[in-house]
């Protein structure tokens, strides 16, 4: 990895996560627009391969910069990529955090807080539909995810038991 | 609010890095779902309320959410330390795990087994995201205004995919006016 492409990655994604808002995915058409529009480090196609493949993968679904920084650099462009896109915004985050417990109990916060829970539990909700379209490409599988639905709403047992039950109807069915 | 259940424990450093090292790697469709089920279910370190609360913070800040909330929680237990712990356990599993990945796609490209078996836990994943916000909405029990803008965030996000910047900035405003309003007439 060059220097130049070091500056590239850090410049690009440092100034992306600053926009954004709500998450990390929510600024993908943005880092297409540098991965493959600016640079053209990767085509289409591989673009939307990595992020399959990220999305796949456990962890948060912003360590899809990892694949690409990866596929630039390396490690060295992985972490480059990573840091680069988390740092900005985890001090903005942390220095939000000490401010909130300062101000910890007051009404306009309170009010502010509760006025934020419905966005946060419709978002869940939403991303959880996304997938589902996304992997509901047949019955099969849109009944497992029905299942797994019912499965988390309706009794406290761990959630990895659908996830294995997945992985075993995958293997017979997909 | 709704628990009125025995006092809730606190985490030690190394518990609360080996927790949520856990939870980046069992994250399988995003880690909010997740981080819900181990922090408010399993280990009772937080509430159904205090976690959507905190979750709702991280969407509005700039930045990915399950991490911004990662840094308050880590924050709350354990100051900076705790703000470092978290999100570096939580990231640090995965991104081993990713990179081992990218590497094994370098060398072999698709292998249709492990394909046939991902494509399996993604759709079981995709149900445990929506059970999960089936299960929060059942616990933390919102007034009707509250509801209703919640169920704006999931149709505009999830049906119409309004780009999510808008959707949280657009929506917050109501939830705002929603929940003075439930909290003034109390």
């Amino acid at each position: 990895m060059t220097a130049a492409v070091f500056w590239q990655l850090v410049l690009g994604f440092g100034a992306i996560s600053l926009v954004s808002v709500g998450g990390g995915i929510a600024v993908l058409p943005e880092m297409h627009r540098l991965v493959v529009e600016v640079h053209g480090w990767m085509s289409d196609a591989d673009f939307a391969q990595r992020f399959a493949l990220a999305q796949a993968a456990p962890g948060p679904n912003v360590l899809v910069v990892g694949l690409f920084g990866w596929h630039v650099g390396g490690v060295a462009g992985m972490l480059t990529a990573v840091v680069a896109m988390t740092l900005p915004t985890s001090l903005l985050a942390f220095g939000f955090s000490r401010l909130r417990a300062r101000l910890a109990g007051r009404f306009w916060l309170r009010v502010t807080e509760r006025g934020l829970v419905p966005i946060a539990v419709g978002l869940i909700g939403a991303s959880g539909l996304i997938l589902a379209q996304g992997t509901a490409t047949g019955w099969v599988p849109a009944v497992l995810t029905a299942c797994s639905t019912l499965f988390v709403w309706r009794t406290d047992c761990s959630p990895l038991w659908v996830l294995g039950a997945g992985a075993m109807v995958g293997l017979a069915f997909l | 609010m709704s628990d009125d259940a025995p006092p809730r424990p606190v985490p030690t450093l190394l518990d609360l890095f080996l927790t949520y090292g856990r939870i980046g790697l069992i994250g399988f469709g995003g880690i909010n779902a997740w981080a819900r089920r181990v922090l408010v279910e399993e280990k009772r370190w937080l509430t159904d309320q205090d976690y959507a609360e905190t979750l709702g913070l991280g969407q509005v800040l700039p930045g990915p959410n399950a991490l911004n909330a990662a840094i308050m929680v880590g924050d709350r237990f354990h100051g900076t330390a705790g703000a470092i712990a978290a999100p570096a356990a939580m990231f640090g599993g995965p991104l081993v795990l990713l990179a081992g990945l990218a590497m094994f796609y370098d060398a072999y490209g698709e292998v249709p087994v492990v394909k046939a078996v991902l494509a399996g836990v993604a759709a079981a994943a995709a149900g445990m995201v929506l059970g999960t916000a089936a299960k929060m909405t059942q616990k933390i029990r919102p007034p009707p205004a509250l509801l209703g803008v919640g169920l704006c965030a999931l149709v505009a996000a999830g049906v119409f995919r309004v780009p999510l910047p808008y959707v949280v900035l657009g929506l917050a405003p109501f939830g705002i006016l929603g929940a003075w309003r439930a909290l003034s007439a109390k």
